[in-house]
């Protein structure tokens, strides 16, 4: 006799989460791949899981890109990063979910701290085209000369996100760095990269040149001696490198008098300030002489 | 190069500009030169030997003109004769009658001198007129005029004619480099007056303020030594108009024994066109001799 | 007809030299506790007075006193008090200017001219500058309260002892910190002069602490523990190696290390000021300029007549007494860099270079190196990549805007660059491909304590000079 008819539950698309490397999503060149649970420990997916080859391949991405990136008119990076946020307004529950899921939150926490980290892209948006003005300037040399100093982005810089904030974290360290024409190369929250890939997918529909930002995941402690000792990495930021890692990262940076930066205080939630901003750009000076 | 308004732009507009800031600092640079004891004698003598004793006023007359030349023959005790006395052309031949048998020449400015605002024709006339009474150095001023309005070649012409009317007299190019204003157009015009046939550049009438200035000179002896370089033509400069002290005098032998070369250590081929620069330079040479400061009283006044 | 410039030397007694010079702790000179070293006059190789170099236990007992003139005098006086300390030492720069110049130069060997009209005229206005600053630091765009750090430790390089210790020393005490600093070894007078003007201008006592020594002294001073600041100026060599030290120590950091500046000279350039800027970039203090343009890059299509004019232009360069008001290249300041520039000019010569000088008669005593410039040199060529620190100049050519800039920023270092041209906007996009902390256009190696100045890459990180300098000096 016939069964009734039943609408099969649907059975879910589940998401593969690659490496976001020069605008491309590869998996890690080694093949490696390993599992991320949520905070009570259940299986969320297989992360990609980098190698020092994927580090050597976005670092090569990361100068492709950044002469490019630093040469867009500040006005055009801003419309970037806004967009970055627009788009990231749009999977805000998407993006609530993740965060809860890896952090461990209730919904409305993850949902406020996802309307923080949209808040903060859009707070560095703002900034790129009025950090020169306010920390660059005109210098009254003693002689018939003009002097300028204005910021410059230092390069390409090697970010290790911090490990807790799973969103705001990566998203305040990242956004500071490309504000000002930096490439990235970032190393995702070891155990909580996921929320990290989706913003890389963010990235890749916002208008954001390939190569600008590049996010590895994997293990960090693996990663970062290779970022920090790279010579094609001009500064690496070691936020999410526990201090007690940090010294060895630190030497290795020396090796080119790579900008190694320690972070001071980390309250995510806080008003960031310009700290961020400043710790990737270098001074550049111009002489010109005044004459007819 | 030089066949009309047009080529003589190409050509002068594509000479290396002059940076007004770097050549203020490098003429201040060989101003800083210490020159003591024997080089400051040998240097005030040199000096003195390439003055042209001038007197370029309304009020000239004969009689002025007879003193300065006595003057210009015997400055001092053991002092060289200058090289030349300046006069007006009205004035030439009471110069020549006075320095007769001397080796002091006989300059006269001409062509509209100061302003050079007459036409083609008067200007010649002025020339001829200074030749004829005996002047072997003619002073020329160009037609700034012509000059900043990019009439190149009418400034060309005129120099051109002039040194024809001048025949074996010596022309002097005076640029007026106070009017022409910026470095750029004091070395397009220092070519200018070379590429015509100039046989001396010349800053300044002495009736504009500035006059000879550092960066001016810096800039005039470049062309000159460039000129020789292309040409193989060795051409003089005359400074005139604000150069008072021994100091400055030595200063600017300095410029020309650096930057165009000991060969423009000569009075055939640089001068000092000044009127009270020479009571300073015998003021520094006595005390140079006694090693007491001298007093003006022991100079005369001419 | 010929100019001779007879000798017009500076009197040596100006430099009111003493036998025997001491350390400066706390207030007050006294004997080092290291060795007792004579210092040399480069110019002749004879002895100018001997020094008694700071032991370790110098370095504690230095660092104590700043720690404490820190936590008691310095720290809390307000900034109005300290810029008033600050303006006094200016003054007394600006006073004793003649006498600093003369010992600069017996030190260094440097040419009066230069000591005279540069380093100690810089000196005096670095402390002017930095002096108006000590009252005005939540002006400064670096928050609202900014705090000192602490004690500084401070190593600068003998290249411009007077200058770097007060590029060093004043902004440090404008933003309210306390120093140890040591001059490096073989120019230690001028930084032992300014201390005693640090005590006559009544600084409080371990404010300001100058050891002589050695580079471990300079060592001790990097690795102790109740230092909070290193600055650096010298080799990119040490820089790397106090950067290691520091990891993971907490302690702040600036370097300020080698060069090998391009100086860039298109055919439009105004040639005659261009021949100066090299002249000027590469032989100014005998080259030893961590930010010397000691790599020309010239358009191929005027290369034979900059190289003509270069020539004939230094020819006039008078090399000799440094003391003589007339000497344009004075003497190496020691032996050893001597021995690094001969090793890296013959370097030259071997990887086919070739080189020539202008006639130059060098003393027979002393430390002297003809200026010297190598043409037919390749990229690749040693001369053309390490810093020389020496009156060496490596003409490289280019044809297109593209390649000159490829070709300046192809080295590690990032410290400087010039570029000459009369177009405008040339100038522009070359301030801006150009990875350098100063550009210099239409000039070259010009300083101003207003102006920032520093490095990208491995020219070191921080900003010394002009707003940007306090940065280096003020907590977080």
């Amino acid at each position: 006799m016939p069964t009734k008819a039943t609408t099969p539950e649907r059975v879910r698309v589940r998401k593969t989460y690659k490496l976001y490397i020069g605008g491309a999503f590869p998996r890690s060149e080694s093949g490696r791949s390993y599992p991320v649970h949520d905070s009570k420990g259940n299986l969320l997916a297989q992360a990609a899981q980098a190698s020092r080859k994927d580090v050597r391949d976005a670092v090569v991405a990361a100068r492709k890109a950044q002469p490019g990136w630093a040469k867009a008119t500040a006005y055009n990076r801003g419309q970037v990063l806004y967009r970055v946020a627009e788009m990231l307004e749009g999977r805000r529950e998407q993006f609530a979910a993740e965060v809860g899921a890896a952090e461990g939150i209730s919904p409305a926490k993850a949902l406020s701290t996802v309307d923080d980290a949209i808040d903060r892209w859009v707070w560095y948006a703002g900034w790129t085209d009025k950090y020169a003005q306010v920390v660059g300037s005109s210098n009254p040399v003693a002689g018939p000369y003009f002097n300028f100093s204005l910021p410059e982005p230092t390069g390409v810089v090697g970010v290790l996100a911090p490990q807790e904030s799973s969103l705001l974290g990566l998203v305040s360290v990242v956004a500071p760095v490309i504000a000002t024409g930096n490439a990235a190369v970032v190393v995702a929250a070891e155990q909580r990269p996921l929320p990290a890939i989706s913003l890389a997918e963010v990235l890749a529909t916002s208008d954001l040149p390939g190569g600008v930002i590049n996010l590895l995941t994997g293990r960090t402690a693996e990663l970062a001696p290779w970022l920090a000792s790279h010579r094609d990495v001009n500064a690496v930021d070691l936020t999410g490198v526990a201090a007690e890692a940090r010294p060895p990262l630190q030497q290795a940076a020396a090796d080119n008098v790579k900008r190694a930066y320690v972070p001071y205080v980390e309250d995510w939630t806080a008003d960031p300030g310009t700290g961020r901003l400043a710790a990737f750009v270098e001074t550049k000076t111009v002489w010109h002489p005044i004459g007819v | 190069m030089t066949r009309d308004d047009a080529a003589l732009r190409r050509f002068l507009h594509g000479l290396p500009g002059v940076d007004q800031v770097g050549a203020e600092a490098r003429a201040a640079g060989l101003f800083t030169r210490s020159i003591k004891t024997t080089a400051k004698a040998w240097a005030i003598d040199t000096a003195i030997s390439m003055v042209d004793l001038t007197t370029l006023e309304g009020a000239d007359t004969p009689g002025k003109v007879r003193s300065l030349c006595a003057k210009a023959m015997q400055p001092d005790s053991g002092a060289p004769p200058v090289a030349a006395v300046c006069v007006y052309p009205d004035l030439v031949s009471t110069a020549v009658d006075a320095l007769r048998g001397s080796r002091v020449a006989v300059a006269s400015v001409a062509t509209a001198f100061p302003s050079g605002r007459a036409s083609l024709r008067v200007k010649l006339d002025d020339v001829r007129d200074a030749v004829e009474a005996g002047a072997g150095e003619i002073d020329m001023v160009i037609d700034r005029g012509a000059f900043l309005a990019g009439r190149y070649r009418q400034v060309f012409d005129e120099i051109v004619a002039t040194k024809e009317a001048c025949g074996d007299a010596h022309l002097k190019v005076i640029l007026e480099t106070g009017e022409l204003v910026t470095l750029d157009n004091v070395r397009r015009a220092s070519w200018l007056a070379l590429l015509a046939g100039g046989d001396f550049i010349k800053t300044s009438t002495g009736k504009v303020s500035p006059a000879a200035t550092p960066p001016v000179a810096l800039t005039m002896l470049q062309a000159v030594r460039d000129f020789l370089a292309a040409t193989g033509g060795a051409r003089g400069v005359k400074l005139a108009g604000g150069i008072r002290s021994s100091k400055d005098a030595v200063r600017y032998l300095v410029m020309v024994n650096e930057v165009a070369g000991d060969r423009w250590l000569d009075p055939a081929l640089f001068r000092f066109g000044a009127s009270s620069l020479l009571n300073d330079l015998l003021l520094q040479r006595h005390k140079l001799a006694t090693g007491a400061y001298d007093g003006a009283d022991y100079v005369t006044v001419d | 007809m010929k100019f001779e410039y007879a000798p017009a030397p500076e009197s040596r007694d100006i430099a009111r030299l003493r036998e025997h010079y001491g350390i400066f702790v706390d207030g007050a000179f006294r004997e080092g506790r290291g060795e007792a070293v004579k210092t040399i006059n480069p110019a002749d190789e004879e002895p100018l007075a001997e020094v008694a170099e700071a032991g370790p236990s110098d370095v504690d007992d230095a660092v104590r006193a700043a720690r404490r003139a820190y936590e008691k005098t310095w720290g809390p006086m307000p900034g109005r008090e300290r810029a008033k300390y600050l303006y006094r030492i200016a003054r007394a720069i600006q006073e004793r200017s003649r006498e600093l110049a003369v010992l600069e130069s017996l030190d260094n060997g440097k040419p009066i001219k230069e000591s005279r009209d540069v380093d100690i005229p810089l000196a005096a206005a670095h402390f002017f500058y930095y002096a108006g600053w000590a009252d005005k630091l939540p002006y400064a765009g670096l928050g609202p309260d900014p705090k000192p750090i602490g004690v500084a430790g401070q190593i600068i390089p003998w290249n411009f002892p007077l200058l770097m210790a007060a590029w060093k020393i004043a902004p440090a005490l404008a933003c309210g910190n306390t120093v140890v600093l040591k001059p490096a070894e073989t120019t230690p007078l001028t930084a032992l002069t300014l201390a005693e003007i640090i005590a006559e201008a009544d600084l409080p006592p371990g404010v300001v602490n100058i050891l002589a020594g050695g580079p471990e002294i300079g060592q001790a001073i990097v690795e102790h523990e109740s230092i909070d600041k290193l600055a650096f100026t010298g080799s990119t060599e040490v820089g790397k190696i106090i950067q290691r030290t520091t990891a993971g120590t907490g302690k702040r950091l600036s370097l300020e290390l080698g060069g090998k500046a391009a100086n860039i000279i298109f055919e439009d350039a105004p040639l005659d000021q261009a021949i100066e800027g090299i002249v000027n970039g590469i032989f100014f203090n005998q080259g030893h300029v961590c930010c010397a343009g000691s790599r020309l890059l010239v358009q191929e299509s005027i290369a034979d007549d900059v190289i003509a004019a270069l020539h004939s232009r230094l020819t006039t360069l008078r090399l000799g007494d440094p003391l003589d008001k007339n000497t344009d290249i004075g003497a190496i300041n020691s032996a050893a860099q001597l021995a690094r520039i001969r090793e890296l000019t013959s370097s030259g010569v071997d990887e086919g270079a070739q080189s020539w000088s202008p006639p130059c008669e060098l003393p027979e005593r002393g430390y002297w190196f003809a200026p010297t410039v190598f043409t037919h040199v390749s990229q690749a060529n040693r001369i053309a990549r390490e810093e020389i620190f020496g009156p060496v100049l490596s003409v490289l050519t280019f044809r297109t805007p593209a390649e000159a800039v490829e070709k300046a920023n192809n080295t590690p270092y990032g410290l400087s660059a010039g570029i000459w041209t009369e177009k405008g906007s040339r100038i522009l996009w070359f301030a801006q491909q150009l990875r350098a902390g100063v550009i210099w256009a239409n000039t070259f190696n010009r300083f101003d304590p207003g102006s920032p100045f520093g490095g990208y890459k491995e020219s070191g990180f921080g900003r010394e000079g002009g707003r940007h300098g306090l940065e280096a000096y003020l907590a977080h």
